[in-house]
């Protein structure tokens, strides 16, 4: 038969060619986490030995840049990585309970001017922030909150973080109706409706948004920059900044070390989140 | 990503033609779901609609945060545009990085989509592999790696140095280099748009190469005639996405210039300038207006793409 006849070149071809594809992927993905890699194998390193070793292998393990880098900064780096996390726990309690309530109402209930309101949420989506940050600024200085992590943390309590009250309203609204129904027939009002039915079923976008909100949280600079002055305040991308100040020359072992610990969380989110991160991103187009 | 709301029941419809009132549910639901919307509306007021007029407003003063503001009219826009040459070069900076940098990023989220869309084994560690950068890309400690690896005596060098190329400029140092490396760590998170692309090229039915195959049509023809013309709205939904966040880029070219902006202005991104003359001179009124011209220019942008979106994005027959 043709058909078979023909079918053996084409498999080679075929394997020849998925040969190269793993080839080019494989040099792609080693190239994009070479500096990672790298950055990881330097801060074991001796500081003169970073220069000079562009390789992954380590020839000698010294902890010394990990002591040093701790306790460079005015406060040892456990400060910082507290404030950092308080600061993402208070955000994503804010966004798990600001984002849900507001997309259960537009995903499930109906009321006047949803059109307009749905069109607003999706505007702030694509606000750029720095059009609101002069005023917020006076406002949390007339507040008195300045240097306080209030600015960062208050406003989460208010859904301006509107990406995933979008992300939770998709994931709501693929939620069957009937179930509404049947529970709007059994007496169940709206809120009990919310707290009992929708929200353990929203249980996936949850989990999402909480993620979101720890990595971006966690490496969030410009709010911070502009919010926190005090240094027993500073975050942890705060408290690293300080170590590239271009007058006093660069310790690349500890600021490559304390790097290294700054991004151990995200890491660790991103591998236990993958699944959840990556079906985020493909029904709303997240970052 | 659809945007459309789901489907009203007609039967509990509000305005049904024979009944002037809603329904007693509707009413009822009606003031429960501005109840939800409570923290939400009180947000938006607070933190987002109200800055935005006053920063309208502000953006018409000169307003050091100190005295009260002054009004001067569109002086601050004036100055912009006509006095402020640094102003002028943020401009062209931030429009060359958009430029280069988002159809970079975006090239290769297509190219590694399509190679990861065939069923290769490990797809999904790849894909895995390829996203992890996009949770870094704004993160101060990959920065300062950035900074290293592009510096005078950096990775990147030694590494050239070790191909017998001697190079001892510093990449970040060079006023004319400096804006490519964020260009490439702006390609580097590639891995988000990429996950998009991949979500899209499943919903592209099998039935069609199928039909393509039989008709004698090569990978070429079909990824042209296929492909291409069913992921468009993709493509165009990741552009729009990935332009309005190059815009607001700050954190790499903050952490790479020390918060200046150098070498030589050329990575005086518009954010880090506004920054600068905001919370750095506190001329408030400036960088508010720096704010909507921004706004402004990031609207124009999108508009123009979906402008220019009908005479290449494909929405099936239906639409």
């Amino acid at each position: 038969m043709s058909k078979q006849l023909g079918s053996a070149p084409r498999t080679a071809v075929m394997r020849w060619k998925s040969g190269v594809t793993h080839a080019a992927l494989l040099l792609l993905a080693v190239g994009m986490l070479y500096p990672l890699a790298w950055m990881l194998v330097s801060s074991l390193r001796n500081n003169d030995e970073i220069f000079s070793n562009p390789s992954l292998i380590p020839v000698s393990i010294t902890w010394s840049n990990y002591i040093t880098g701790w306790t460079a900064q005015e406060f040892p780096f456990s400060r910082y990585f507290l404030n950092s996390f308080s600061i993402t726990t208070a955000s994503i309690v804010g966004n798990l309970f600001a984002c849900s309530l507001t997309a259960f109402a537009f995903a499930r209930l109906r009321f006047r001017f949803k059109p307009f309101w749905l069109a607003v949420l999706l505007g702030t989506i694509m606000l750029p922030e720095h059009v609101t940050i002069v005023p917020q600024y006076l406002i949390f200085s007339e507040l008195g909150w300045l240097d306080t992590y209030l600015p960062l943390i208050v406003p989460k309590f208010f859904g301006v973080e509107a990406f995933f009250i979008f992300l939770m309203m998709q994931f709501m609204r693929s939620i069957p109706r009937e179930l509404d129904e049947a529970a709007w027939i059994d007496g169940c009002g709206p809120i009990r409706m919310y707290w009992r039915i929708i929200l353990p079923l929203t249980l996936p976008a949850l989990t999402t948004t909480a993620i979101f909100t720890f990595i971006w949280t966690w490496n969030d600079f410009f709010r911070p920059l502009i919010f926190i002055t005090s240094s027993d305040l500073f975050t942890v991308p705060m408290a690293l900044r300080l170590f590239v100040d271009p007058t006093a020359g660069t310790n690349w072992g500890a600021v490559f070390a304390m790097s290294v610990l700054s991004l151990i969380p995200v890491f660790v989110f991103f591998l236990a989140g993958q699944r959840f991160l990556i079906n985020g991103i493909s029904t709303t187009g997240l970052k | 990503m659809t945007l459309v709301d789901a489907p009203a029941r007609p039967d509990l419809s509000p305005k049904k033609p024979n009944r002037n009132r809603p329904s007693l549910r509707f009413r009822k639901e009606n003031r429960v779901a501005y109840l939800f919307l409570v923290p939400w509306l009180v947000g938006l007021a607070l933190f987002v609609l109200g800055p935005m007029a006053a920063s309208f407003y502000l953006s018409m003063t000169d307003y050091n945060f100190l005295q009260a503001p002054k009004f001067i009219a569109l002086d601050n826009y004036v100055r912009m545009f006509t006095q402020d040459p640094r102003y002028l070069i943020s401009a062209r900076v931030t429009a060359t990085y958009v430029l280069v940098s988002v159809p970079l990023q975006l090239g290769f989220a297509l190219m590694l989509a399509l190679l990861l869309n065939r069923a290769i084994r490990g797809s999904a560690l790849y894909r895995g592999i390829f996203y992890l950068p996009s949770l870094l890309g704004t993160s101060v400690a990959v920065a300062i790696l950035w900074q290293q690896v592009f510096g005078q005596e950096g990775l990147l060098n030694t590494f050239l140095g070790f191909l017998g190329v001697d190079a001892h400029t510093s990449w970040v140092g060079n006023p004319d280099t400096a804006l490519s490396t964020l260009v490439i760590l702006n390609a580097w998170t590639f891995g988000s748009p990429m996950i998009i692309f991949l979500a899209g090229l499943r919903q592209v039915p099998m039935s069609l190469y199928e039909a393509a195959d039989v008709d004698g049509a090569g990978p070429l023809r079909k990824f042209l005639s296929i492909t291409l013309p069913l992921l468009s709205p993709i493509i165009f939904f990741n552009l729009i996405l990935q332009t309005i966040h190059a815009f607001q880029a700050f954190v790499p070219a903050y952490i790479i210039s020390g918060g200046l902006g150098g070498p030589a202005d050329s990575t005086l991104f518009y954010t880090l300038y506004l920054y600068q003359e905001g919370f750095g001179s506190f001329d408030m009124g400036y960088a508010c207006a720096m704010a909507w011209t921004l706004l402004v220019a990031v609207g124009a942008v999108t508009a123009l793409n979906f402008f220019i979106s009908k005479y290449w994005v494909f929405y099936g027959d239906n639409s």
